[in-house]
C-alpha cells in the first residue's frame, strides 16, 4: 500500500518530462517564497513590544511586537482592561461549543447552547454574581464577532424556515411575497441592509420604542441571512421525497403537523451541511458591521492601532493576525462539517 | 429539528438590552439615573477615553455637567462612541439622549435631520494639515492635490467650496471613519488632511510621533460652530441642555469656579446668588431643583476652566482661546441672562 | 364537500396572508410618516435635482460639485461598474486557471491551487481589501520616488500609472481584493464543472478517434460550461454586490456616494432605497443576460 502510494505520487510529480519540469519550477518557487516568508515572519522579526526596534526594522522583518502590545484591545475591543478574563472565557466557551456542534450536531446541544448563551451574556454584561456591569457599547472584538454570527443565524433560521415553506406553498398569496422577499434581499449588498438597519429602523419603529445599535445591526444581519437560509432550507425541503408528505396526509396529519414532525426534521437534516456553510459565511460577513461603527474583530483592530502613532505603521501584522484567527475558525469549522458530511454519507 | 430555535432567548435579551426612551427625555434620564451621551470615537481634547475607559474632553465635560445638573452625579453617564455618519441616527433612534461630539451647526442639519442644536460650545474653522517635507506652506499650493477627508462631516462640502472658489481642483479621498482617514493620511496617501483646525492641533499633539514633521496651514476655510444636539420635539430637554451650557458660561463671567463655588454661595452679588439657587429658584422653570447650576459647576468648573483643562494651557495642546474667549474679553462666548 | 372546504380554507389563508402583509407595511409606513413629521424631516426625491456640492476624487465620468445629486450617483454607479467589470474578467481568468490547476495531474500544482482556495475564501473579503489597501499605500514609495518600469508605468502611493492612464490605490485595492477573493470561489465552480463531466465521455470520444485537444474542446468543455455558467453568473453578481465594500477603503462607488448624499441631505429613506433599487436592477439585468447566453449555449 505504502509503495503503491509512493509510486502514484512519483507518477503524479515526475510522470512526464513536462510534469517533471513543472514540479521543479513549483518547488523552486515554493523554496524562494518560503525562505523569504520565513525570513520576514520569523528570522528577521521583532517579537518584543518595542516600537523603536520595530521602526528600525523598516518592514524588512515582521513586527509581532504590535500583537504582544495590543492583543487584548484587538481581541476584545474597548472592554475594560481589568475585566479581560470575562470576554476571554466567553470566547473560549463559544468556540468550544461551536466546534462540538459542527463535529457532532444533535438535538441535545440546544440545551447546551441555551446555557452557554446565558453564561456568555452574563459574563459580558455582568451586573450579577459580583461581576461589574459592562454596557453593550463596550463589547467588541472576537466575542462580538461570534455573538453576532450566532445570534444572527439563530434569529435567521426560524425566519428562513418560514420563508422557505412559504415559497413552496401552493397558495400564490403566500408564495409570491416570500419569493419576492428572498430575491430582493439576495439581490442587494449586505451594506445596504446594514444602512437600512442603522438609518431607517429608527424611523420604522413606533415613537417611544428605541433600540441600540447592536440590536439594530443584528436585525439587519438576520433579515439578510434569513433570505439565504431560506434557499438552503428550500433545497432540503425539495430533497424530501413527495411520498413522505402523502403518507403523512394519509395518516391524517394537517399541514403544520406534517411539516413539523415529518418534512422539516428530514429537510433540515439534509440541509445541515449547507446550513453549516451559511454559518461560516456569516462569520466572515460580520466583519462588514464595522462600517456602521460596531467594533467587532476587524473594527477593534482599526481602533487599537489607528490612534497610536507608535504602532500605526504595523497594520499589516495586525491584519495577518486577525486573518489567521478568521481563517482558523472558518477553516476548522468547514473541515468539521466535511467530516460530518462524510460520516453521514456512509450508511 | 436538530437546530431548534435555541438562541432565541439570548437574542431577545440582546435586542432589549439598551432600554432608552424617546419623547420625554428628562423623565427617562431621571428614572434611570443615567445620561446616555454620544461622543466621538476618540478625538483628544473633545472626547477621548483612556485605556481604563475614562472619558475626557470638552464635549465630555458638557455631558458630565448635564448629568450633574439633572441626575445629581457627573459620573452617571453612559458613553456611546459614535462615528460621524452614525451620530444623527443614534440620536434619532433614542440610543443617546444627547449628542456632544464636535458637531457643526448648519442650517440643513438643524432644519432637516429631525434634531436641534442647543447652541455653540466651541467656535472652530476648517484647516489643512500637510507633511513638512512636502514644502507646502499655504493652501493655494495644494492645486490638484489629493486630500483625505472623513465622510459624514461638513468638511467634504467645505473642501469642494474652497476648491471651486480658489480653482484648486482638489481631489477628495473619502473614508467612512475618522480612524481610516487618519491612517490613510499618515501612510502618505494624501498630500493634505482636512478637518476642523482644533482637531488638527490635537491630532498633531496626540496622534503623531514627531509633531515637527507636520504643519497646519494658516488658512481657515470655513466656520465650524460646534455644539450639543438633541432630538426635535422635546422642548424641555432642549431647554435644559441649552441652559446648563449657558450656566457654565455665566459662571465664568461671574468668576465662579469649581474651587470657590461653595464660598460663592455666601457672595453679595445677586447674580451669583441667583445662579447658585440661593436667592431664587431658577431650576423650577427647567423642571430641575434649585441646585442644578451649583452641581454642574462643582462637577466640571466654569466654561473657562473646562477649556483650559482640555484644550488650553492646562492641556497638552495649549491652544489660545481665540474666538472662544468670553464676549466681554473680545471673544464670541456669550450666555443670555440667567434670570 | 372536502374539495369545497379545501378551497375555502386556501382562500381564507391567502386573504389572511395578504391582510397581514398589508397591515405590516401600513404599520411601518404609518410609523415612518409619523416619525418624519414629528421630527420635521423632509422626504422625497426632489433633492436629486439640487447641486451636490461635493467632489468625487476619482471618477470615470466627469463630475464636479456644481452638478446635481443624480449625476453624482450616476458617477458612483459608473465607478462601481468600472471596478466590477475588470474584476469579473480577471476573476474568470484567475479562477479558471486555479480550477484547472486543481484538476492537474501534477500533485504539487493541484495542492498549491487547493491551498490558495482554502486560504483566500476563509478570510473575510473586507479584511483582504483593507490589507491590500495598506500594502498599496503604506508600503509603496511616495510619488516622487515611484517605482518605474521603463517610461510606461510608475507605481507609488498615488497608484499605478500606465501609459498616462492612472489608477488610484483605492481602485487597485478593491480590484485586487475582489479578484483574489472571488477567484477562490470561481476555482471551485470550475473544478466542480469539469469534475462533473463523466470520464466515460472522454473515453467514448477517444474511442471515436477524436484527438485529445478536440475531446477537451468539443466534448468536455461544452458540458462543463453548462454547469459552470449559472454558478459563475451567481458569482459575478455577488462580486458586484461585494464591490460595495469599497466604502471601507475610500473608493467612491455607488454606495459610498449615496452614503455621502445621505449624510449631506439626511434623506436616509431615499438614499438607501436608491442603493437597493440599483443593485436589484443590476441583478435582474445579469439574470436576463445569463438566460440569453444559456439559451445560446443550449445543448441540442
Amino acid at each position: 500500500m505504502a509503495i503503491g502510494a509512493t509510486t502514484t505520487l512519483r507518477a503524479r510529480l515526475f510522470g512526464s518530462p513536462g510534469n517533471a519540469s513543472l514540479s521543479l519550477l513549483i518547488v523552486a518557487l515554493l523554496l524562494w517564497g518560503l525562505t523569504h516568508g520565513l525570513d520576514w515572519a520569523v528570522l528577521s522579526a521583532q517579537f518584543r513590544p518595542d516600537a523603536e526596534a520595530c521602526r528600525a526594522l523598516d518592514h524588512a522583518g515582521a513586527c509581532w511586537g504590535v500583537i504582544a502590545e495590543k492583543h487584548s484591545q484587538i481581541l476584545f475591543g474597548r472592554y475594560p482592561q481589568q475585566e479581560m478574563w470575562r470576554p476571554a472565557l466567553a470566547t473560549a466557551l463559544l468556540l468550544a461549543l461551536l466546534g462540538q456542534s459542527f463535529l457532532r450536531p444533535r438535538a441535545g446541544l440546544v440545551w447546551a447552547w441555551a446555557v452557554v448563551a446565558a453564561v456568555v451574556l452574563l459574563l459580558l454584561g455582568g451586573g450579577a454574581f459580583g461581576l461589574a456591569a459592562v454596557g453593550a457599547e463596550r463589547w467588541g472584538g472576537l466575542p462580538l464577532t461570534l455573538l453576532l454570527s450566532l445570534a444572527g443565524i439563530a434569529g435567521a433560521l426560524p425566519l428562513g424556515v418560514l420563508l422557505a415553506l412559504g415559497r413552496r406553498s401552493a397558495l400564490p398569496a403566500i408564495s409570491v411575497p416570500c419569493g419576492a422577499y428572498i430575491e430582493l434581499v439576495r439581490g442587494v449588498p449586505l451594506v445596504s441592509l446594514l444602512f437600512l438597519a442603522s438609518f431607517l429602523l429608527p424611523l420604522f419603529l413606533p415613537q417611544g420604542l428605541t433600540m441600540g445599535v447592536l440590536g439594530r445591526v443584528l436585525i439587519g444581519l438576520i433579515l439578510f441571512a434569513a433570505a439565504y437560509l431560506a434557499e438552503v432550507v428550500r433545497g432540503g425541503l425539495q430533497a424530501v421525497p413527495e411520498a413522505q408528505r402523502l403518507q403523512a396526509a394519509a395518516l391524517g396529519l394537517g399541514y403544520w403537523q406534517t411539516q413539523r414532525w415529518v418534512i422539516l426534521p428530514q429537510a433540515l437534516r439534509l440541509a445541515l451541511p449547507a446550513l453549516m456553510n451559511s454559518f461560516i459565511s456569516t462569520i466572515k460577513e460580520t466583519s462588514v458591521v464595522t462600517v456602521v461603527s460596531l467594533y467587532e474583530l476587524t473594527g477593534a483592530l482599526t481602533l487599537a492601532l489607528a490612534g497610536d502613532p507608535d504602532w500605526r505603521p504595523f497594520f499589516l501584522e495586525g491584519y495577518l493576525f486577525i486573518a489567521a484567527i478568521y481563517w482558523l475558525i472558518c477553516f476548522a469549522l468547514s473541515r468539521l462539517s466535511l467530516r460530518f458530511e462524510h460520516r453521514r454519507a456512509r450508511p | 429539528m436538530d437546530l431548534r430555535f435555541c438562541l432565541l432567548p439570548a437574542l431577545l435579551a440582546l435586542l432589549l438590552s439598551p432600554p432608552a426612551e424617546a419623547g420625554k427625555t428628562l423623565d427617562a434620564v431621571k428614572a434611570r439615573k443615567e445620561l446616555f451621551c454620544g461622543v466621538s470615537t476618540g478625538l483628544a481634547g473633545f472626547s477621548a477615553s483612556d485605556s481604563r475607559g475614562n472619558w475626557q474632553g470638552l464635549d465630555v465635560d458638557i455631558c458630565k455637567a448635564i448629568a450633574a445638573a439633572v441626575v445629581g452625579d457627573p459620573s452617571r453617564v453612559r458613553w456611546t462612541p459614535v462615528n460621524a455618519q452614525q451620530r444623527f441616527a443614534s440620536l434619532q433612534s433614542g440610543e443617546i439622549d444627547l449628542l456632544s461630539r464636535n458637531t457643526t451647526w448648519t442650517l440643513t442639519r438643524d432644519a432637516s435631520l429631525g434634531l436641534h442644536f442647543t447652541g455653540v460650545v466651541f467656535y472652530d474653522g476648517q484647516g489643512f494639515m500637510v507633511a513638512k517635507k512636502s514644502k507646502i506652506t499655504a493652501a493655494r499650493q495644494l492645486a490638484n492635490a489629493e486630500v483625505c477627508v472623513q465622510s459624514g462631516t461638513t468638511t467634504e462640502k467645505n473642501l469642494s467650496d474652497y476648491s471651486r472658489a480658489q480653482n484648486l481642483k482638489l481631489k477628495p479621498v473619502v473614508f467612512e471613519s475618522f480612524e481610516a482617514s487618519l491612517k490613510a493620511f499618515f501612510s502618505g496617501r494624501c498630500r493634505a488632511y482636512t478637518t476642523d483646525a482644533t482637531s488638527l492641533a490635537t491630532i498633531l499633539q496626540r496622534e503623531v510621533k514627531n509633531p515637527g514633521d507636520y504643519a497646519i496651514l494658516p488658512e481657515l476655510i470655513s466656520k465650524e460652530p460646534l455644539g450639543p444636539v438633541v432630538r426635535r420635539g422635546d422642548d424641555e430637554w432642549f431647554a435644559i441642555v441649552k441652559w446648563v451650557v449657558n450656566a457654565l458660561i455665566e459662571a465664568e463671567e461671574l468668576g465662579i469656579t469649581q474651587a470657590n463655588v461653595d464660598a460663592q454661595k455666601a457672595s453679595g452679588d445677586p447674580a451669583v446668588l441667583r445662579l447658585l439657587g440661593v436667592a431664587e429658584d431658577l431650576g423650577k422653570s427647567l423642571q430641575l431643583d434649585r441646585d442644578w447650576a451649583y452641581r454642574a459647576i462643582k462637577a466640571v468648573g466654569n466654561y473657562g476652566e473646562i477649556y483650559e483643562r482640555n484644550l488650553g494651557s492646562a492641556s497638552p495642546v495649549k491652544l489660545a482661546r481665540g474666538a472662544n474667549r468670553l464676549w466681554s474679553k473680545g471673544g464670541l462666548i456669550y450666555a443670555p441672562p440667567l434670570r | 364537500m372536502v374539495e369545497r372546504r379545501r378551497y375555502w380554507r386556501a382562500f381564507a389563508y391567502q386573504a389572511l396572508a395578504i391582510a397581514a402583509i398589508v397591515a405590516a407595511l401600513a404599520y411601518l409606513a404609518h410609523n415612518t410618516a409619523q416619525n418624519l413629521q414629528s421630527r420635521g424631516i423632509p422626504s422625497g426625491f426632489d433633492f436629486l435635482l439640487q447641486a451636490a456640492g461635493f467632489d468625487i476624487g476619482d471618477s470615470l465620468v466627469s463630475f464636479s460639485a456644481g452638478e446635481p445629486y443624480w449625476q453624482a450617483l450616476l458617477a458612483g454607479l459608473a465607478n462601481t461598474l468600472r471596478v466590477a467589470g475588470p474584476a469579473i474578467v480577471l476573476t474568470t481568468l484567475l479562477g479558471t486557471a486555479l480550477g484547472l490547476g486543481r484538476l492537474s495531474s501534477n500533485a504539487l500544482l493541484a495542492g498549491l491551487c487547493g491551498a490558495y482556495v482554502e486560504v483566500f475564501r476563509n478570510i473575510p473579503l473586507l479584511l483582504q481589501l483593507l490589507a491590500w489597501y495598506f500594502v498599496l499605500t503604506d508600503l509603496l514609495p511616495p510619488f516622487d520616488e515611484a517605482w518605474r518600469l521603463g517610461g510606461a508605468a510608475t507605481l507609488s502611493k498615488s497608484g499605478l500609472s500606465l501609459f498616462g492612464a492612472s489608477l488610484t490605490p483605492e481602485f487597485l485595492a478593491v480590484l485586487f481584493g475582489l479578484v483574489c477573493y472571488s477567484a477562490a470561489y470561481m476555482a471551485e465552480i470550475v473544478r466542480a464543472g469539469f469534475g462533473a463531466v463523466p470520464r466515460s465521455q472522454t473515453e467514448a470520444a477517444a474511442a471515436l478517434g477524436m484527438a485529445g485537444r478536440d475531446i477537451q474542446l468539443q466534448v468536455v468543455l461544452p458540458q462543463a460550461l453548462r454547469l459552470i455558467m449559472p454558478a459563475a453568473a451567481n458569482q459575478f453578481l455577488s462580486l458586484t454586490k461585494n464591490s460595495s465594500l469599497a466604502i471601507a477603503v475610500g473608493y467612491p462607488d455607488l454606495v459610498s456616494v449615496a452614503n455621502t448624499a445621505l449624510n449631506q441631505t439626511g434623506r436616509a429613506l431615499e438614499c438607501v432605497s436608491l442603493i437597493m433599487g440599483v443593485y436589484l436592477a443590476l441583478s435582474l439585468a445579469t439574470a436576463i443576460a445569463m438566460r440569453v447566453i444559456e439559451r445560446r449555449l443550449a445543448w441540442p
